[in-house]
């Protein structure tokens, strides 16, 4: 039985910049980092130290709670830095490549027969901190079974990478993972796709038909839609690239630590996808590529809605699997910004005329405007849809109001799902942080 | 144009230093950030979450509202004058001689009530290291819109007063007061002083301005609104008349050409007002549109059982939604989104029953034939009550789910 869902709310932001598909050109980043603040709820302990060698797959971070939840070197290599911050904090662990053989792999364990042995895969495999799990928009706790698995095959943010383009010859593998999956779950496993999709060739998974704007594409709104999580569900969640890693570790025994970004955004002189590797530095992947227009740039891991700005200096990190590069605009001088009928002006607003045009813009970082509180009312219900009332939510998460927060629907959201409440909010509140501090408080007092 | 911009640019980046701590002038910090952010739109940049944001700021928004009030505010001035001159007898009506007289007696009006709530919330903000909001941009000049030309200026800046800091400034500031700050300015002048914010003295203003409008009143003058005329009308055969006698047509009191608040007689302006905030969707179309279904069919239902008891009910629906304060309520008014419900079915009800509520209290009530204003003020303090209920049923809706799961 297929599902079809249809989405009226959202926003398709439309920016310039986005690259065409084409053959990735391929980059070896000459450092790749591992982030443990990507992967929330994960207490890190290292396992190596600076100029150990270690090989793709080579645990590098185990949690503190559950030992079996590591985070595995994505290349062969020596690390470099294991760098802490502010009370010794661990911020990133570093790995230089090796020039010869990078792509070494440690040895992995053979193909799973039963849900035990599926799951110590995933695990050791160090792929199971791909996945994340709702509530709370974690790493899923090993030991846990799912209500269901939710997979999402396309990415609506904007200038996202177009992930389907890449898998077309790989049902097999795509096939391998949901039978891995299915092991783990006693519900189903979904696959969210756009009308059209070649995906449903996939054997084994119910497939999701999923028609309308951003933020069509997150898992949770897809969730949300189909089969909501109620109070005491957990539902796991990962990505069309996740699982292709799943399938190509079930049928061929190989680690892929490939990935494949989209370069997009108008500072980047000519968009286009590249095949490089988890964690890869910023400097390899935007070397050249940005316009020396002598403007402040803010090059983003992700996209411009969630995605985490990191500087030249900063790597690819996960989730993300797009880079993207816009003005940072603190050097504009704007008067009398409030009063201006520029068509450059992007807003979902009709009082600008730039909301008529078809045109794609070149937004920068500016927050345009003072933070102030709620005032204009059913802003972020527009862009969010999903059956939860945002403003009250936001309030009781503000309160630190946990009763409130539960009966509002905490446990469907998380904060990427805000993303467009937070860009089209004309008081300029941090929603997804707010969201994200609440949810962090909730795991805490209630686990 | 650009050299002078660069230039001021230039000239606040080298004054800024002394309205930082530390600085010669830091006491006027947010009142020197208010003005620089107004001239330049921020640079501060997204720290955390959305690496962009929407175009449009709470400043736009208030700019929108303002000028969507521009309309009235000019009809208004002209109304004056015109209210004048046809007291004094006159046969022609010059229009600048009719503007400028009405530009001189609301000017003060307007400076008065700017200064005084301006400056409360420039003292506040810098009380509280808070950057300047801009809810008063709207407030302040819709307090003399919905005032009687007679209004003494003092009674103005008292009222003004009290409204911005016992219901804005005391819950919080802008996006947290439950009432209408404009609304309770009039309320408070209407409870305060009864007898300059009604009767025939109350609306037209009959002195003459900087020798403008020179001229003696002429006999059988009442300067009695349409809503007064009804309120102390006894009889079975109701007609409105304007200030010397002559009955009043729908046109005049569509147009908006009869006594009154000064911003609220003119219902063309009002609608063209309305149409520019629903254009901009800056306003909710959901609660203009609830106001007056709701007051015309109470309106209705009030016409149906005339009697001369009530006065009011021998109003047809379309007058109830033209005369008085009604359309200026429920485009103005009960569209403020901070005191209105703010859930989407919420605002159907909310905008129901201020239509309903103010026609009820105008027709029913002899001693109030300004309902609308009660009639919202009422509902901003119910407004909260509704969104509870909505939001329960969202909670309720969660809940069914997880119950019929187990």
């Amino acid at each position: 039985m297929a599902i079809s869902i249809n989405l009226r709310k959202g926003l398709d932001i439309n920016i310039r910049g986005a690259a065409p598909v084409s053959q990735p050109l391929p980059l070896m980043p000459a450092r790749c980092a591992i982030v443990p603040d990507d992967y929330p709820g994960i207490t890190p302990k290292v396992d190596v130290k600076e100029g150990d060698k270690v090989l793709a797959g080579t645990p590098l971070i185990h949690d503190k709670q559950f030992p079996d939840l590591r985070i595995v070197s994505p290349v062969a290599g020596t690390i470099e830095a294991v760098v802490r911050g502010e009370r010794r904090k661990l911020e990133r662990i570093v790995i230089v490549p090796d020039a010869e053989n990078a792509e070494a792999t440690v040895e992995l364990p053979a193909k799973p027969t039963d849900a035990t042995t599926a799951q110590r895969m995933l695990l050791d495999s160090g792929l199971w901190v791909q996945m994340r799990q709702r509530p709370y928009g974690i790493v899923p706790r090993p030991g846990t079974e799912p209500r269901d698995i939710f997979i999402t095959s396309f990415d609506s943010a904007p200038l996202a990478a177009d992930w389907e383009a890449f898998v077309s010859d790989k049902t097999e593998e795509l096939t391998a993972a949901v039978e891995l999956l299915k092991r783990l779950t006693p519900g189903n496993i979904y696959i969210g796709v756009r009308p059209g999709s070649k995906l449903t060739g996939v054997k084994g998974a119910e497939i999701v038909t999923v028609s309308g704007p951003h933020p069509a594409g997150n898992a949770g709104i897809q969730i949300a839609n189909v089969k909501p999580v109620n109070k005491g569900d957990i539902v796991w969640t990962l990505d069309l690239p996740t699982l292709l890693r799943i399938g190509v570790l079930s049928l061929h025994s190989k680690l892929c630590s490939d990935i494949i970004v989209p370069l997009t955004g108008c500072e980047i002189k000519e968009p286009k996808y590249v095949l490089t590797k988890i964690g890869a530095d910023m400097a390899t992947l935007v070397k050249d590529q940005i316009y020396g227009d002598g403007a402040h740039h803010r090059i983003i891991s992700g996209n411009v809605l969630t995605g985490i700005p990191v500087g030249k200096e900063g790597y690819l990190r996960a989730p993300y699997t797009q880079v993207t590069v816009i003005a940072e605009g603190d050097d504009v001088s704007d008067f009398l910004g409030w009063a201006s009928m520029s068509p450059q002006k992007m807003s979902v607003s009709r009082s600008f005329p730039g909301h008529f045009l078809k045109k794609a813009f070149c937004p920068d970082a500016r927050i345009l405007g003072g933070r102030r509180a709620m005032i204009l009312s059913g802003v972020y219900d527009k862009v969010l849809p999903m059956d939860i009332m945002p403003e009250y939510l936001i309030k009781a998460c503000i309160a630190r109001d946990l009763d409130r927060m539960e009966q509002l629907g905490i446990y469907e959201i998380v904060p990427e799902d805000l993303a467009l409440c937070e860009y089209v909010d004309p008081s300029k509140l941090e929603l997804q942080k707010i969201l994200g501090e609440a949810l962090d408080y909730m795991y805490k007092e209630l686990n | 144009m650009t050299t002078i911009v660069k230039a001021l640019r230039k000239y606040l980046d080298r004054i800024k230093p002394q309205f930082q701590p530390g600085g010669r002038l830091h006491a006027f910090e947010s009142v020197f950030d208010g003005f620089e952010t107004f001239l330049f739109t921020p640079t501060t940049t997204s720290r955390s979450g959305c690496n962009i944001h929407d175009s449009l700021d709470s400043k736009r928004v208030m700019i929108i509202v303002v000028l969507a009030l521009i309309p009235c505010l000019l009809f208004g001035m002209y109304n004056i004058g015109y209210q004048h001159w046809l007291a004094i007898g006159s046969e022609s009506f010059h229009f600048w001689e009719l503007m400028a007289y009405g530009f001189c007696q609301i000017f003060w009006k307007l400076v008065v009530t700017y200064a005084v709530g301006l400056g409360i919330e420039f003292i506040v903000a810098q009380w509280r290291h808070e950057e300047i909001q801009e809810g008063f941009l709207v407030s302040g000049i819709l307090i003399p819109l919905i005032c009687p030309v007679e209004t003494p200026i003092w009674m103005l800046a008292v009222a003004t007063a009290f409204s911005v800091i016992f219901v804005k400034e005391v819950f919080g500031g802008t996006g947290y007061n439950i009432f209408n700050v404009a609304l309770v300015t009039r309320a408070f002048l209407f409870f305060a002083y009864p007898s300059r914010m009604s009767g025939d003295e109350a609306f037209i203003a009959l002195k003459s301005t900087l020798g403008l409008g020179e001229g003696q009143v002429v006999d059988g003058f009442t300067g009695a609104t349409p809503l007064g005329q009804v309120a102390t009308f006894v009889g079975d055969k109701l007609t409105l008349t304007n200030s010397v006698g002559d009955p009043l047509t729908y046109w005049d009191m569509f147009i908006g050409l009869i006594p009154g608040s000064v911003g609220e007689t003119s219902t063309l302006c009002i609608l063209i007002g309305a149409v520019i905030l629903l254009a901009t969707g800056i306003a909710s179309w959901r609660i203009m549109l609830s106001v007056f279904a709701g007051g015309f069919l109470m309106g209705l239902i009030a016409h149906a059982f005339e009697t001369t008891t009530y006065p009011a009910t021998m109003l047809t629906a379309l007058e109830q939604i033209t005369l008085g304060g009604f359309a200026f309520a429920a485009v103005f008014m009960a569209t403020d989104p901070v005191t209105a419900a703010r859930t989407n079915t919420g605002k159907y009800v909310y905008g129901f029953l201020v239509g309903v509520i103010a026609i009820i209290i105008r027709t029913y009530n002899n001693g109030y034939p300004e309902g609308a204003m009660l009639a919202v003020l009422l509902m901003n303090s119910m407004a909260p009550l509704i969104d509870y209920c909505v939001v329960e049923g969202n909670i309720r809706r969660r809940l069914r789910r997880l119950n019929s799961k187990a």
